[in-house]
């Protein structure tokens, strides 16, 4: 199986920058979503980051940015190379990955 | 932070957010809408690529009764009639009333377009195309519940982690804000469990990360009843290989639906009828649990295809035909390197619906007052068995009634925090892997409580279930106030599950027969005797069996 370096952005609102590296075997085909799911149950399971549907691209919850642009990690596919992943830059970070994207109106404050 | 509502309503799929437009249109001034995820986003309605089914043809071409015959025999004798009924005529009006509100539900000359899915004695299946009925759905209820103004507010990211009972009913919720880490009350004279199903307890599923069952263990430890929670549907033709990027697992149907297709084992033979389906020359009307058994019959007599399932073929159907049937929908397959006129898929039985759930009257009250529910997290309305397209239907139909009851429930005084519930939020705990604990709890599920089961894999599960609440422990890992602590909110999943996952074990090992969803491998036959439906309820903390 090849493997992928995953490149992870990790740290809170304030937290001073830093990238965490992961090796991930992976089946060709398979998603970085599909990838960070499995780090949590075999590396870490506080790596931070949205999804809701797993595979479907129906919540549009995992928006990240891969190599600096913006992707869907439910679509976007493992490769066996480094893959640098970082939270979107636009929206206020809570952990790792994971940012606000809830409408305002819908947050709870 | 405290909240208080009118009518508070747990999920955001199809059925939360009816109950909240019916709440609302009813005049209630404070419904609170809250959704573990995004609202209207996660959950099982957003990611619905299928039909729906509802008696909505021309005058005098179906009737909801004939729904209603349908959805009956295909729950093998164990659906509540009462509800099943509802399910069909409410189902229909509420059809109408997306039409209305522009879901844009497929049309052709006579009305409505309609396929006819499995069980089904005629068309009557409606969708949006191309596989775009979930989405549909919910943004057009979405749209509604925001066009009720003020009265319904929306708040995503919240998990409910207990109810609040006070001398015997439900006053309200205590909460995890997923966010912030931060715990919340919510205070409501009603209120309403809209949480789907459970399917993310099995290792191969078609839902999202979010249906963990965990309303039913919410009216579990409310003190409410449940009933048929033996019975878990397992989508026969779930996509299994190659890996499919973007794309619903249960995909398959609707072209199954469309085009036929046919269901081949590792020698490219047809099979269903060997195990009592009845798919011939390229149709399609074998229903779920048949399917579902045959392919797991051919592969354990070795002839199942190379990744464990059966090989779905579209080969026989001209090119023209596939793109008019499903337009963009080929375009994202060939992204994914598949040519349906060249290549098979391979297909497996895929977690996908819950019968069982909560148990309530024609008016979605459960048995505590103060609590309803609508939608997957209601029991009783489907049997042993869904019809195919019956879940939409029903999680808009019990949305809608729910609504109406907990529009009329009047405030009862007080509202205490419980304060065990808010203890658990603010606990410290050890470290603990609790995504690799949560892999464990699917991995026992889909071994030893699939859709075949015997007496000596159930006592494992129930076995391993302990052993796995021991090492989950009493409180939840890290420190709370964390923003989007994935950890601690599986930790919160887990305890719920593990309650869910005994429910269903001890429901499956006390059925000594097979019917529908439940298949036991050491009690093959359907008994007469057991033309019943089990109820369940927690009391001083142990699971108890009774009749429903």
């Amino acid at each position: 199986m090849p493997t992928a370096r995953l490149l992870i952005s990790r740290g809170g609102a304030g937290d001073a920058a830093r990238h965490e590296a992961f090796n991930i075997l992976f089946e060709p085909g398979e998603s970085v979503l599909d990838g960070l799911r499995r780090l949590r149950v075999t590396a870490d399971p506080s790596l931070a980051f949205r999804y809701a549907c797993l595979n479907a691209n129906a919540c549009k919850e995992c928006m990240m940015l891969l190599d600096g642009r913006v992707i869907y990690a439910c679509t976007a596919r493992l490769e066996a190379r480094e893959m640098r992943l970082d939270p979107l830059p636009n929206k206020p970070l809570l952990r790792d990955l994971a940012t606000v994207i809830a409408p305002p109106d819908e947050r709870l404050r | 932070m405290h909240l208080d509502a009118d009518v508070l309503i747990i999920g955001s799929g199809a059925a939360g957010m009816y109950a909240a437009i019916e709440a609302a249109r009813r005049g209630t001034a404070r419904v609170l809408l809250l959704d573990r995820s995004l609202i209207g986003r996660g959950g099982a309605t957003v990611m619905a690529q299928m039909t729906v089914a509802a008696a909505v043809g021309p005058a005098g071409t179906d009737h909801w009764q004939h729904h209603l015959a349908d959805t009956l025999a295909a729950g093998r004798g164990l659906c509540d009639p009462a509800l099943a009924a509802l399910l069909c005529e409410v189902g229909a009006d509420c059809i109408l009333e997306m039409d209305r509100w522009k879901v844009g539900w497929a049309r052709n000359h006579a009305g409505f377009a309609a396929v006819q899915a499995p069980g089904h004695d005629r068309a009557r299946c409606v969708y949006v195309d191309f596989l775009a009925t979930g989405p549909a759905v919910s943004r057009t209820l979405r749209a509604q519940v925001q066009r009720s103004g003020h009265a319904i507010r929306r708040v995503g990211e919240v998990m409910v982690t207990d109810l609040v009972v006070e001398d015997g009913a439900v006053t309200g919720a205590v909460a995890l804000h997923v966010a912030t880490g931060e715990p919340l009350t919510i205070a409501a004279p009603a209120t309403i469990i809209a949480t789907g199903g459970l399917t993310r307890m099995y290792a191969r599923n078609s839902a999202s990360a979010n249906m963990s069952g965990d309303g039913y263990a919410l009216a579990l430890r409310a003190g409410a009843r449940l009933i048929d929670m033996e019975f878990v549907q397992f989508f026969p033709i779930g996509h299994l290989a190659p890996r499919l990027i973007g794309m619903d697992p249960i995909m398959w149907d609707p072209f199954r639906y469309k085009l036929g297709g046919r269901l081949l084992n590792g020698a490219m033979e047809e099979f269903a009828d060997r195990w009592g389906g009845s798919d011939q020359d390229g149709g399609y009307s074998t229903t779920r649990d048949l399917a579902t058994y045959a392919i797991t019959k051919e592969n354990e007599a070795g002839r199942g295809s190379p990744s464990g399932g059966a090989w779905l073929s579209f080969t026989h159907v001209p090119a023209a035909e596939l793109r008019a049937a499903f337009g963009p929908v080929i375009d994202k397959l060939a992204a994914n390197g598949i040519d349906l006129t060249r290549d098979c898929v391979e297909v497996s039985p895929i977690a996908h619906y819950h019968m069982g759930g909560i148990r309530v009257d024609i008016a979605m009250r459960t048995n505590v007052p103060g609590l309803l529910a609508a939608g997957e997290a209601v029991g009783g309305a489907n049997g042993a068995n869904r019809l195919s397209g019956n879940a939409i239907t029903e999680a808009l139909a019990f949305g809608r009634i729910a609504g109406a009851s907990a529009a009329g429930m009047a405030a009862r005084a007080g509202f205490v925090a419980d304060r065990t519930a808010l203890a658990r939020l603010a606990a410290t705990g050890p470290a603990l892997n609790t995504a690799a604990l949560i892999a464990r709890l699917q991995a026992i599920m889909a071994a030893d409580v699939g859709p075949f089961r015997t007496k000596a894999g159930l006592d494992r599960a129930a076995a391993a279930l302990a052993a796995l609440d021991q090492e989950a422990g009493e409180t939840p890992p890290g420190i709370p106030g964390q923003p989007h602590d994935l950890a601690r909110l599986d930790w919160f999943d887990l305890r719920q599950m593990i309650l869910v996952g005994q429910a269903v074990v001890q429901a499956a090992t006390a059925r000594q027969e097979s019917r529908g969803a439940h298949q036991r491998e050491d009690f093959c036959a359907t008994e007469a005797a057991w033309q019943r439906n089990q109820g369940q309820s927690l009391r001083d903390g142990a699971l108890h069996l009774e009749p429903a």
